[in-house]
């Protein structure tokens, strides 16, 4: 699989993250090199392995329903840029 | 499965201009878990709070915070899927939908992809006259609920309030087993009844805490069989999704709406776009989200946040031993052991507090079917007038009980019944001890009633002739003898003494 300056404009719209048009070409290369690597590791053969998900033997920890957290509407908003009435305000978004 | 015998509906035929259609439907039902704390927070889910009071640095994604899931959660979705006869993966995984929207500030919804809690289960779908669709569950998984925009407060910003950003939903997806409007809200209906029997969700639908996307296509006549047979989609036509639908109403007018725009394009040689749609109550229409279909590249992939959740067997068990009696076997136990009919029985089980207040009338009652009468005509006629919840009625079912065995040991008539229903319902008391103290008590004694007919005839001879000429002025003297007696003279008796007095 190739990427090219289409698809890495793509990615990077997907992602929110502004490339300008001359930066494309060295962005699809950094990806191909990264796909690379991958396809580099598909060629091991995995067939009946569990996907190991964790090096240590954990589970998933798990909380009771309790309401333990929130109540900290200043805190919550005080990063935001804009914010009123207690809401955080962003630009219109509607559809 | 139960002892419910039914027949499949026909599916709703749509009429084009050329052919006729029919529709293919499948649902994705949100339903709010009923927890206390969200999903992946200790943050509440109360409705109504401050904006941003019921927010934790997890729901507003503040760097370096982790999930940590709700023990609960989990629980009410085994529970969910035990219900629906759905087969329960010990193991499942949550995997991360990326798409970014001001309501969603992680900038991805953790969810169930690949592999859901939940697998394939079903739901019976009563639709009415012995008919009924067994709509197939094809999986539930579990996943974070968005914020809240709001966007008529400023004209030029949206408010965003996260309160509900991280609440616990379980989502139901069902194969595309439903074939017209009205099965697709009798569906919602019937897995809004049962998740409120099992207590997992509370099916306000006003809050948004159940919600409804419907997938719609068309076909020709036949083309389902085909796709039923092979499980083939390309048999179907091309399906539109109609997103976030929180009535029953709107659902049908949605599908509706939606089976009318697509024959008319197919008709007319287009075809459908796969596509997001909005449904508009205020126009009766649906329109295109054209802003979701570039964001509908989600990029899945497993969340390295969260391990997998694998739960014991022995849990899930217990799970199972501790659920309900659910609808349909409380409909057909009804229907068994009180003699209901089907609609009664139907009546009496569409709410769990409804159903556990018949069954405390017939721990003293013995004809079921007039206690029921008594309960869904004038119960629930009362208290819907009152605006009252049936657990707050002034009436108990041992006094509703009470009157209903007055009026089956011929003590008081139905008409004298309303008014003892009405006595103990404003004022309270025992309804025998009522009956006795007020003099309430039916006529039985013929002798009296025989008395109150004669005095009528006798003092009426120009009715008595007309009667003889046309008899079904023999009502005219019953209702009189009625109201000599004060409405409390047996009905029975009363016809059959005019009548034959009357010589007819």
């Amino acid at each position: 699989m190739s990427i090219d300056t289409k698809t890495a404009a793509k990615v990077a719209k997907l992602a929110r993250i502004r490339v300008e048009d001359d930066a494309l070409p060295a962005l699809a290369q950094e990806f191909n090199t990264i796909l690379g690597f991958i396809e580099q590791l598909q060629e091991v053969d995995v067939d009946g392995v569990e996907p190991m998900v964790s090096v240590t033997p954990m589970r998933l920890k798990r909380r009771s329903d309790e309401v333990t957290d929130g109540d900290q509407q200043g805190k919550v908003l005080s990063n935001a840029p804009d914010s009123r009435e207690g809401f955080f305000a962003v630009p219109k978004v509607v559809e | 499965m139960l002892d419910l015998t039914f027949e499949t509906p026909k599916p709703k035929v749509f009429a084009g201009a050329k052919h006729d259609w029919e529709l293919v439907i499948g649902m994705e039902v949100h339903a709010q878990i009923s927890s206390q704390a969200k999903l992946f927070s200790g943050a509440s889910t109360k409705f109504g709070a401050e904006p941003n009071a019921n927010v934790a640095f997890v729901d507003a994604a503040m760097p370096g915070m982790l999930p940590v899931i709700n023990d609960f959660c989990v629980e009410q979705a085994v529970r969910t899927g035990l219900g629906l006869n759905a087969e329960i993966n010990l193991k499942s995984a949550f995997d991360r939908k990326n798409y970014f929207y001001p309501d969603l500030p992680q900038g991805y919804q953790i969810s169930q992809l690949y592999e859901p809690i939940v697998g394939e289960g079903e739901v019976l779908v009563e639709l009415g006259g012995g008919k009924a669709r067994l709509v197939r569950i094809e999986r539930i998984h579990i996943e974070q609920d968005a914020g809240k925009s709001i966007h008529d407060m400023d004209p030029h910003m949206s408010f965003v309030d996260l309160n509900r950003t991280g609440v616990a939903l379980m989502e139901i997806v069902s194969r595309p087993d439903i074939r017209g409007p009205e099965e697709a809200a009798a569906y919602v209906t019937k897995l809004r009844q049962i998740l409120r029997y099992l207590g997992t969700c509370d099916g306000n639908m006003q809050n948004g805490n159940l919600r409804a996307d419907v997938n719609v296509s068309i076909c020709r006549h036949g083309q389902y069989e085909k796709y039923q047979e092979t499980q083939d989609f390309s048999h179907l036509g091309t399906r539109c999704e109609i997103k976030n639908m929180n009535s029953m109403r709107f659902i049908q007018a949605a599908i509706d709406y939606e089976a009318r725009r697509q024959i008319a394009i197919v008709e007319a040689g287009g075809s459908v776009d796969q596509e997001t749609r909005l449904y508009d109550p205020d126009k009766n229409e649906t329109r295109s989200m054209r802003s979701k279909e570039e964001a509908h590249d989600y990029r899945y992939f497993p969340c390295p946040d969260l391990m997998p959740l694998e739960i014991e067997q022995a849990w899930v068990d217990d799970i199972e031993a501790s659920l309900p009696e659910l609808p349909d076997a409380k409909k057909v136990r009804f229907m068994h052991d009180f003699g209901l009919t089907d609609y009664d029985a139907s009546i009496l089980t569409a709410e769990v507090v409804n159903a556990a207040y018949f069954e405390k009338v017939m721990g003293t009652a013995s004809d079921g079917k007039l206690a029921a009468n008594w309960v869904i005509n004038e119960l629930f006629g009362r208290l819907k007038k009152d605006e009252c919840d049936i657990v707050d009625s002034p009436i108990s079912p041992a006094q509703l009980a009470g009157i209903v065995a007055l009026i089956k040991s011929d003590a008081i008539s139905g008409k004298i019944a309303k008014d003892l229903f009405e006595i103990i319902y404003t004022e309270g008391g025992d309804p025998a001890e009522i009956v006795e103290k007020r003099g309430m008590k039916q006529v039985t004694d013929t002798g009296a009633i025989e008395a109150a007919v004669d005095a009528i005839i006798a003092a009426n001879p120009e009715q008595v002739e007309k009667a003889k000429q046309n008899p079904k002025l023999a009502g005219w003297f019953v209702g009189q003898v009625m109201k000599a007696t004060g409405g409390k003279a047996n009905p029975k008796s009363v016809n059959q003494l005019v009548a034959a007095k009357l010589g007819l």
